[in-house]
């Protein structure tokens, strides 16, 4: 079968043989005139399915988390035969549930310059001037209806003593508009989703499937017509055939291994849809957190994120002094470099997250990084504590602050939290149109799946508001101009055979390797490969080493693997083996699209280009595009294809937070 | 540390399941319950045995995915933590320590540690939300909301719904569950108009899902990692008494 094909290449994999470069990407649905207007046009001008008809039009959504979640309770409750699944055993606990800080919307309420007109300008600049202005304006938009509708759901935001809605700050921006609701907004998010979902369910427009796993979409008449299943208790395999399908599954920061991700969390459903046509885009930006609890040990199996809000009132350091281990309190002030405030006074702590993550690793390579291995630098609410008093920092921390503790057993109260970058969050995902519908007809992307609205990097509490605008409001609406026409043409039953012979398959070649090597093992260390050479700071030679090495675990994965037990059961071992198949493949692309950015920006710091005061260096004579790959089979070269970024609105500047 | 692990192991609903016994090497004080739980399963497949099935997802206390009872109590012997969160510096070298899945007859057991808590689905879905079809909203700043009501309101919200109440509870009752959701939504002015209908609605799943009746115990407050208290069971008594004479 394909994914078993050896690709070794024992020689240095040549440039020209990584990839051929092939027609340039238009987005087909991209609106014109002006552009508050385009939202409204694209609404207006859009077909509309008659209620009667929304009756007889199904459509499946393989994921309910924030996105997916908003989405089917959405598509249900206007009357649509909705067919969802999960992985997990119940939809509340997509790994949107892990959200701590906020989410963004141009609410003005603190009546501090904030509008639609600054949260669009703030996200493309955010993004690196990668992302497209058309998608962001309508992000921005939609930004205040969300926080209407989680109100009227019963989300409990945060609120002040006089019962109006609470905001804080988050980096990256100088405004306070991220509503939250202590460090669970997104938690509480996501059960109003849940429950809205519910509701439909009880109500029989949506049939849910938990415990089900996506391993292929069904293709039929270049459309996408469906998706094959695995029921994860019983391993029997299903199909399932709709008008349109929207993969609504997430993002893949997971191929590192270590991350903030869910364990569960995967690339399966898109590489899947990848491999079956659906274009890539810019799968190399990748988002590093700066503020996670450091890692401890080789045993460890995820890394925890303290939420980015605490950068409001802790303030990060390390001592001046390379080496210097006296513990924290003992260090006084004037031998402590607030490293932040100090190269970005206007922003200091506040920085976007790509500026501080890199600015930790910085510091830690001068050797002026603290705790286990030199890894970490501090966080230190003493000054909040003295300012604002204990209780005022518990009352806005206080959870996260317990999560530290339990973690570490060290008290944040007494001693500074240790913190450094981890992964955290996938800009890229599969391409989609202003309509949200990739390059195959009929397939839909919402949520961090897709790579649509954060250019190289994403502003914190902008992931949550993506997720819910694509749910709640895009997606319900772009998917009528597509169902109106339907029903299209049957679907082939050559092509259902084709899609389920080849998940069989793929179950049964996992099962009878018979190697000595765990899935965990082979994912433990693809991890190392990409955190080392695809991570925080990647290099043209780095990044060639990566994809050998990359090629050769592959190969050595196809023929050491060990699966125990049968695929008709619960079987855990065969569910991340398929798993960490796809990763894999991923990996290679990630490399490849990171090689040929010959350029920094946001999450894609190439050290080869950097300004003098080694801040990312952008290239926008050449790279002001979306590189969106198309798949010509496992180790042979993608095709890459660019889409032009034109920026009408927004002036490209150098970012500068100084 | 070295430990002796003692766990549940059950191929299926039908099985009937026993106690397997596992010696343990190699623990440090740093790990996870879970990850503890990884390198037994590692050194299973690496001896080509069939690794230990259990539920696990976000490893931050958030999901309510995890759910281990340790030593009889559910999620361990820390206060407020799910086991996911549970730290092996918790434990003694020696130890022998036994894990078995949450024990209820509404939570079926599917494979080892894994069970079906689709019941609590079934509750939310017959009436644990409220009816705003998207796009109906009114502008959110309209309706102020009293701190200290939001703030009540956050804590019931707070569930995460992993069941450690119900495994706990001598009459594997979804009293916290459920009133934890009453609470929620019947302390938010959203939830009002339909609030009499909800609890009645919801206590009727409960009760067809085939959850136990509560006697007060209270031990389901004491396991619960997110601490939801326990006058939210009173708060949904008093809205049932107002449901039936209303
Ligand atoms: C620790 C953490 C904190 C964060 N904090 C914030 C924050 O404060 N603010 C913010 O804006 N963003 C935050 N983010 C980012 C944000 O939470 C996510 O980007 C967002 O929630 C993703 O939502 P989603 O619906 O796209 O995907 P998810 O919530 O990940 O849902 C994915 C869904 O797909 C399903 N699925 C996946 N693969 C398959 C498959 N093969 N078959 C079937 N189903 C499948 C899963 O079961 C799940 O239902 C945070 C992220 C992390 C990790
Ligand atoms: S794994 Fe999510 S709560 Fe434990």
């Amino acid at each position: 079968m394909a994914d078993s094909k050896s690709t070794a290449d024992t020689v240095e994999p040549d440039e020209n043989l990584l990839f051929t470069v092939g027609d340039p990407l238009q987005d087909a649905k991209a609106p014109e005139g002006p552009i508050e207007k385009r939202w409204e046009e694209r609404r207006f001008k859009g077909k509309i399915v008659n209620p009667a008809n929304k009756r007889k039009r199904s459509v499946i959504v393989v994921g309910t988390g924030l996105a997916g979640g908003s989405a089917s309770a959405t598509l249900g409750e206007a009357g649509y035969q909705v067919t969802a699944f999960c992985y997990q055993d119940s939809p509340r606990r997509a790994h949107s549930v892990a959200a701590q800080g906020g989410i963004n919307a141009a609410k003005n309420y603190r009546n501090d310059g904030d509008s639609v007109q600054r949260l669009f300008y703030d996200t493309v600049k955010g993004g690196d001037y990668r992302s497209r202005e058309s998608n962001v304006h309508r992000l921005a938009e939609v930004s205040v209806q969300i926080i209407d509708q989680c109100v009227a759901q019963g989300v409990p935001f945060a609120r002040d003593y006089g019962g109006l809605l609470d905001t804080r700050s988050f980096g990256g921006v100088q405004v306070s508009r991220t509503f939250y609701a202590r460090g669970q907004t997104g938690q509480q998010l996501l059960i109003g989703a849940y429950q809205a979902l519910e509701r439909q369910i009880a109500a029989g427009t949506v049939k849910m499937n938990t415990r089900h796993e996506m391993l292929e979409v069904i293709v039929s008449g270049g459309r996408a017509r469906g998706v094959v299943v695995r029921d994860m208790i019983t391993g029997e395999i299903e199909t399932h055939l709709a008008d349109a399908v929207v993969l609504a599954s997430g993002g893949y920061g997971n191929v590192y291994f270590l991350s903030t991700n869910a364990m569960g969390c995967n690339v399966t459903a898109t590489w899947r849809a990848h491999r079956k046509g659906a274009l890539f885009a810019n799968p190399c930006y990748t988002q590093i957190h700066p503020t996670c609890i450091p890692v401890s040990g080789d045993h460890q199996s995820k890394l925890t994120l303290m939420s980015e809000s605490l950068r409001n009132d802790g303030r990060v350091w390390v001592p001046k002094a390379k080496g210097d281990d006296r513990s924290p309190e003992t260090i006084p002030e004037d031998e402590r470099d607030y490293y932040l405030e100090r190269i970005y006074p206007s922003f200091g702590n506040l920085v976007p997250r790509d500026i501080a993550s890199r600015a930790a690793k910085n510091v830690c390579d001068e050797g002026r990084g603290v705790g286990p291995g030199g890894r970490g630098v501090y966080l230190d609410f003493s000054d909040a504590i003295q300012r604002l008093g204990r209780d005022a920092v518990e009352a806005k921390y206080g959870n996260l602050f317990e999560m530290y503790d339990r973690i570490t057993g060290e008290d944040p109260y007494t001693k500074p939290m240790r913190i450094y970058p981890a992964v955290h969050y996938t800009m890229g995902g599969l391409w989609v149109d202003y309509d949200l519908q990739s390059s195959i007809p009929g397939l839909f992307v919402i949520g961090e799946a897709n790579f649509s609205d954060h250019g190289a990097n994403r502003l914190g509490a902008s992931a949550l508001m993506q997720g819910l605008a694509d749910g709640y409001f895009v997606l319900p609406n772009t998917i009528g101009s597509y169902l109106a026409e339907a029903p299209y043409e049957g679907t082939d039953p050559k092509d259902v055979d084709e899609a389920v012979t080849a998940v069989k398959e793929r179950i049964s070649t996992f099962l009878s390797i018979n190697g000595d090597r765990s899935p965990d093992s082979f994912h433990r260390e693809l991890g190392h490969i990409m955190w080392e050479y695809c991570g925080m700071e990647r290099t043209d030679e780095g990044l060639r080493k990566a994809i050998s090495e990359i090629r050769s675990l592959r190969d050595e994965f196809w023929k050491r693997l060990k699966v125990t037990g049968a695929s008709e059961e619960l079987n855990q071992t065969l569910e991340k083996a398929g798993r960490v198949a796809d990763f894999f493949e991923l990996a290679e692309l990630m490399c490849i699209d990171a090689l040929h950015r010959e350029e920094s920006c946001g999450g894609h710091f190439r050290a080869e280009h950097q300004t003098e005061d080694g801040e990312a260096l952008r290239d926008d004579e050449n790279f002001a595009y979306v590189g969106a790959w198309e798949f010509t089979g496992t180790g042979t070269q993608p095709v890459l294809h660019k889409e032009a970024l034109d920026y009408e609105y927004v002036h490209m500047t150098q970012r500068s937070y100084k | 540390m070295k430990l002796t692990i003692r766990v549940w192991r059950q191929k299926n609903e039908a099985d009937k399941g026993r106690l397997a016994e596992y010696p343990i090497d190699g623990i440090e004080p740093d790990m996870s319950f879970l990850e503890m739980m990884d390198l037994l399963n590692e050194e299973l497949i690496g001896k080509g045995e069939d690794p230990v099935a259990f539920d696990h997802d976000c490893r931050e206390g958030i999901c309510g995915m995890c759910s281990m009872a340790i030593d009889g109590v559910p999620h361990g012997p820390e206060k407020a933590t799910t086991t996911c969160q549970l730290y092996m510096r918790h434990f003694k070298d020696g130890d022998t320590i036994t894990v078995e899945p949450w024990r209820a007859a509404a939570f079926p057991v599917v494979k080892d540690l894994v069970v079906d808590r689709s019941a609590f689905d079934r509750i939310i879905q017959s009436g644990g939300y409220v009816s705003a079809p998207t796009g109906s909203a009114p502008e959110a700043g309209s309706t102020p909301i009293p701190h200290e009501d939001a703030s009540k309101a956050f804590d019931a919200a707070t569930c995460i719904g992993c069941g450690a109440c119900v495994a706990a509870c001598p009459n594997a009752s979804a009293m916290l569950f459920t009133a934890a959701k009453v609470t929620h939504l019947g302390l938010m002015p959203q939830g009002q108009p339909e609030r009499y209908q909800r609890v009645t609605a919801m206590v009727e799943q409960m009760d067809a899902e085939g959850f136990g009746g509560c006697t007060n115990t209270g031990v389901c407050h004491t396991v619960c990692p997110k601490g939801i208290p326990l006058e939210t069971i009173g708060r949904m008594n008093g809205d049932i008494l107002k449901a039936l004479r209303p």
